[in-house]
C-alpha cells in the first residue's frame, strides 16, 4: 500500500517535470504552430487528466488539482522572487507580503461583487490606474531635477498615490453606486451576476491585484532598495510581517469587515480553473523570459554581478533594482489572487514570514538564475512536501506534520551539500535558453573590412 | 605626434582644479589639479595609496570629492551620478578587473549599450519588430566591436573562464564601447608578462587612433608608462610632487625619493 502510493508521487512528479520539458521544448520551437500547438496540447493535457474519467475516476482527482493550482501560484511566486534574487541579487524576504497583498485584493474584489458590491472593482480599478499614472507624472516631474533625495521623492509618490486612493474611493463608490441593481445580492444574482460577467471580474480582480501588488511595492522599494543588501532583506522581513499584522486586524484596524481578522476570510468564490492557472502562469514565464532576454534584462544581470562596473558602464542601478522588484512584486501578486480563489479561504496563518520563505527555499532548490530550476522546482517541491510525504506519512498518524518537517529539511541540507548551486543550477530548458550567437558570413566579411579598414 | 599637434590648441578635455577628497581625518587627495588636452595620453603615477585611484573615482562620480572642480569637455560634473557621467563620455577600467564574470563575453559589451538600447520594456516583452531589429543591430555591432579586439570568436564564452589577457582586453573594450571620448585606464598592465605588455602598449596606441581618444591611465609599470605617455604627473600622499614630459620625470630627485626613498635620491 505505502509502496503504491510511493511509487505513484514519484511518477507524478517525473510526469510534470517531463511535461515541462515537453512545454518549453514546444514554446521554444522555431515554427510558429508548434509553438502554438504545444501550448494548446499542454494546457489540453492536464485538462483531460482533471476532467475525462478513466475507469469511474480521472487521472488527476480533486487533491491533485490542489496541488497542481499551488504549484502554479508558487511558481509565479517563486519566479517573481528569483528575478529580484537570483537575476538581480538583491535578498529580498517580502516576496510573501505582496503575494498576500494579491491574493486579499483580489478575493476582496470578487468576494464584494458576488455578494452585490461593486465598489471592490471599481475602487481598486480605479485606484490602480490612477496610482499608476500619478507615479508616472510625478517621474516625469522629479526627472527635471537632479539629486532629489530619495526621501523627498518618496513623499511626492506617497501623497501623489494617496490622492489617487482618494479620488478612487470617491469615484468608484459613486459608480458602484448605480450598480446596486444590475448585481443583485448573492440570495438572487442580478444580469452582471451571471458566470460569464464573473469570469471577466476575476479575470480584472487577478490583474488589477497583480498591479496594486507591484505600485505598492514600488512605494516601499523606493527608499529601501537604496539599503545595502542585508538591510534590504531585514527590511523587506519587516514588510512581511507588518502585511501579515494588517491581516490579522483586517476588521478592527482596516475598515474591511468581511476579512474577517485573524478568523481567515470565507466564501470568496472558487474560480480558479486550470486555465486560468495555466494561462497566468504562461504569462508569468513568457514575461520574465522576454524581460531576461533582453538589454533590460541584462542591466538587470549586471547590477547582480557587479554594481560598481554596472554604473561605469552607465546602468542607472537604482532604477534597474526598482525594476525588478516591482516586476517580481507583479508576479506575486498574480500569484496571490490566483490563489485566493482555488480555495475559497484566505487565512493570516498562510501569509505568515516563517511560510515566506517557501519561495527563498524553492529558488534556491532549483537554482539562482534558473527560470526553469524555479518552475520545476516549485512543482516539484508541492508534490514532494504535500502530496507524497502527506500520503506516506499518513499511516504514522498525528506525528505525520512534525516528521514531514524532519525530513524536508534534510532534503534541502543534502541538496545544498551536494549541489550548492541547485538543483538545474543555471540550465535552461529550450525555450528559456539562452540564445546563441552565430555570426552570418555577410556579418563576418562587414567586420573583416571594418577591422582593416 | 603629427595628429595630436594639431588638436594641441584645442580646450581641455578634462580640467581638474583644487580637487580634494578626505575619508574622515585622512586626506586622500590634497589640492590635486590636472589638465589634459584632446587626444593625448597621459600617466599618473605614484606609489601605492598615492590617491591615483580615488582621483579616478572622483572623475568616474564613484566618489564625490570634499572640494574642488571637476570639468569635462567644459561642464562641471562634480555630483552627477556615475552613470549619468559614463554616458556623458568617460569610460574606465578597473585595477582589479571588473567584467560581469557570469555573463557571455558578448553580454558584457552588450551591457555598454543598453543606455542606447533604442527600445522600452513593452518593446521587450511583445518582441515587436522594432525590439527585433534594434537587438539585432546592437549584436552586430557589439560583435563587429568585439571582432576589433579579437574576441569575436570566443563570444558566447561565459566571460570569468576567459585567460588574464583576455579579461583585461574584454575589460577595455567593454569601456570603449560605452562610446567614450576619455578613457581612464587603472593599472591596465597588471600581472602582464613583458610580451603582454608589449602588446598592451600597441593596443593603447590602436584604440586612441581608432576611437579618437584622450587616456589618462595610472600604472606601475615603468615600461608602459615611459613607453606611450606624452605628459606625466607624479603623486605621493595626496598631492602632486612632479609634473613633466618621461624624460623629465626620470630625472626628478623628488620622484625618485618618492619611489626608492631619500637614500636613493642622493646617489642618484
Amino acid at each position: 500500500m505505502e509502496i503504491g502510493f510511493l511509487l505513484i508521487s514519484i511518477i507524478k512528479i517525473v510526469a510534470i517535470i517531463a511535461y515541462l520539458y515537453g512545454l518549453f521544448w514546444a514554446m521554444g520551437h522555431s515554427s510558429k504552430w508548434v509553438k502554438i500547438g504545444g501550448v494548446v496540447l499542454g494546457f489540453a493535457i492536464i485538462q483531460a487528466a482533471l476532467s475525462v474519467p478513466i475507469g469511474g475516476s480521472t487521472i488527476l482527482n480533486n487533491f491533485d488539482s490542489g496541488l497542481l493550482f499551488q504549484a502554479c501560484t508558487m511558481a509565479m511566486v517563486a519566479l517573481g522572487l528569483n528575478l529580484i534574487y537570483g537575476f538581480n541579487g538583491q535578498f529580498s524576504l517580502g516576496q510573501w507580503g505582496f503575494y498576500g497583498i494579491g491574493a486579499y485584493t483580489a478575493a476582496d474584489i470578487t468576494f464584494r461583487w458576488v455578494n452585490g458590491d461593486a465598489s471592490g472593482l471599481f475602487v481598486v480599478g480605479i485606484g490602480v490606474i490612477l496610482g499608476g499614472i500619478v507615479i508616472w507624472l510625478v517621474g516625469g516631474f522629479l526627472r527635471k531635477y537632479r539629486r532629489v533625495p530619495v526621501l523627498s521623492s518618496f513623499t511626492l509618490y506617497l501623497v501623489g498615490s494617496i490622492i489617487a486612493g482618494a479620488v478612487a474611493l470617491f469615484i468608484g463608490k459613486s459608480i458602484a453606486q448605480g450598480l446596486v441593481g444590475m448585481l443583485g445580492t448573492a440570495a438572487s444574482p442580478g444580469p452582471l451576476n451571471s458566470p460569464i460577467a464573473m469570469q471577466i471580474v476575476f479575470f480584472l480582480a487577478i490583474v488589477f491585484a497583480g498591479i496594486f501588488a507591484a505600485e505598492i511595492s514600488f512605494l516601499f522599494g523606493l527608499p529601501v532598495l537604496s539599503l545595502g543588501s542585508d538591510y534590504f532583506g531585514i527590511a523587506t522581513l519587516g514588510f512581511t510581517i507588518v502585511v501579515n499584522v494588517l491581516m490579522v486586524n483586517s476588521d478592527t484596524i482596516l475598515p474591511f469587515p468581511e476579512m474577517k481578522g485573524g478568523r481567515g476570510m470565507i466564501g470568496i468564490p472558487k474560480l480558479t480553473t486550470w486555465f486560468w492557472a495555466f494561462l497566468f502562469l504562461l504569462a508569468v514565464i513568457v514575461i520574465m523570459r522576454n524581460i531576461i532576454r533582453s538589454s533590460h534584462g541584462r542591466a538587470i544581470l549586471s547590477v547582480r554581478e557587479d554594481e560598481t562596473a554596472a554604473r561605469a558602464m552607465g546602468i542607472d542601478i537604482a532604477s534597474t533594482k526598482l525594476f525588478a522588484f516591482v516586476l517580481g512584486s507583479l508576479f506575486a501578486g498574480l500569484g496571490g489572487a490566483v490563489y485566493a480563489h482555488y480555495i475559497g479561504f484566505l487565512s493570516p496563518g498562510t501569509f505568515t514570514f516563517l511560510v515566506g520563505f517557501n519561495p527563498m527555499i524553492i529558488v534556491v532548490f532549483g537554482g539562482l538564475g534558473s527560470m526553469t530550476g524555479t518552475v520545476a522546482a516549485s512543482f516539484g517541491w508541492i508534490f514532494f512536501l504535500e502530496g507524497l510525504l502527506r500520503v506516506l506519512l499518513s499511516q504514522m498518524g498525528t506525528e505525520a506534520p512534525t516528521w514531514r518537517f524532519v525530513l524536508y529539511p534534510i532534503a534541502l541540507l543534502l541538496l545544498m551539500l551536494l549541489r550548492p548551486q541547485g538543483l538545474l543550477g543555471n540550465i535552461e530548458w529550450g525555450f528559456l535558453k539562452v540564445a546563441l550567437v552565430k555570426r552570418t558570413e555577410l556579418a563576418q566579411e562587414a567586420s573583416e573590412t571594418a577591422a582593416s579598414g | 605626434m603629427s595628429t595630436s599637434e594639431v588638436k594641441k590648441n584645442s580646450s581641455p578635455v578634462l580640467r581638474i582644479e583644487g580637487l580634494n577628497k578626505y575619508f574622515g581625518g585622512l586626506r586622500a587627495v590634497n589640492d590635486f589639479s590636472l589638465e589634459i588636452p584632446e587626444g593625448r595620453i597621459y600617466g599618473l603615477i605614484g606609489p601605492n595609496g598615492a590617491g591615483k585611484t580615488t582621483v579616478f573615482n572622483m572623475v568616474t562620480g564613484l566618489y564625490h570629492p570634499s572640494s574642488g572642480e571637476i570639468d569635462f569637455m567644459g561642464e562641471n560634473i562634480v555630483g552627477l551620478e556615475p552613470h549619468e557621467i559614463t554616458r556623458m563620455g568617460i569610460g574606465r577600467t578597473f585595477q582589479n578587473i571588473r567584467i560581469f564574470p557570469n555573463l557571455s563575453v558578448l553580454d558584457n559589451v552588450c551591457i555598454a549599450y543598453h543606455p542606447h538600447a533604442g527600445y522600452g520594456v513593452f518593446d521587450a516583452v511583445f518582441r515587436n519588430p522594432k525590439f527585433g531589429e534594434k537587438e539585432k543591430e546592437l549584436t552586430e555591432r557589439a560583435l563587429d566591436f568585439l571582432s576589433i579586439f579579437k574576441l569575436d570568436s570566443i563570444c558566447n564564452e561565459t566571460a570569468k573562464n576567459l585567460p588574464y589577457g583576455e579579461q583585461r582586453r574584454l575589460e577595455i573594450a567593454r569601456a570603449l564601447a560605452t562610446n567614450p571620448k576619455l578613457l581612464l585606464l587603472d593599472e591596465p598592465a597588471a600581472g602582464m608578462n613583458p610580451g603582454e605588455i608589449v602588446r598592451l602598449m600597441e593596443y593603447i596606441h590602436f584604440i586612441r587612433e581608432r576611437f579618437d581618444l584622450t587616456i589618462l591611465l595610472i600604472e606601475h609599470q615603468m615600461r608602459v608608462v615611459m613607453g606611450i605617455c606624452e605628459w606625466i604627473t607624479v603623486m605621493d600622499f595626496g598631492e602632486v610632487i612632479a609634473r613633466g614630459t618621461p624624460k623629465d620625470i626620470q630625472t626628478n630627485p623628488r620622484v625618485i625619493e618618492a619611489y626608492l626613498g631619500k637614500e636613493a635620491s642622493h646617489v642618484a
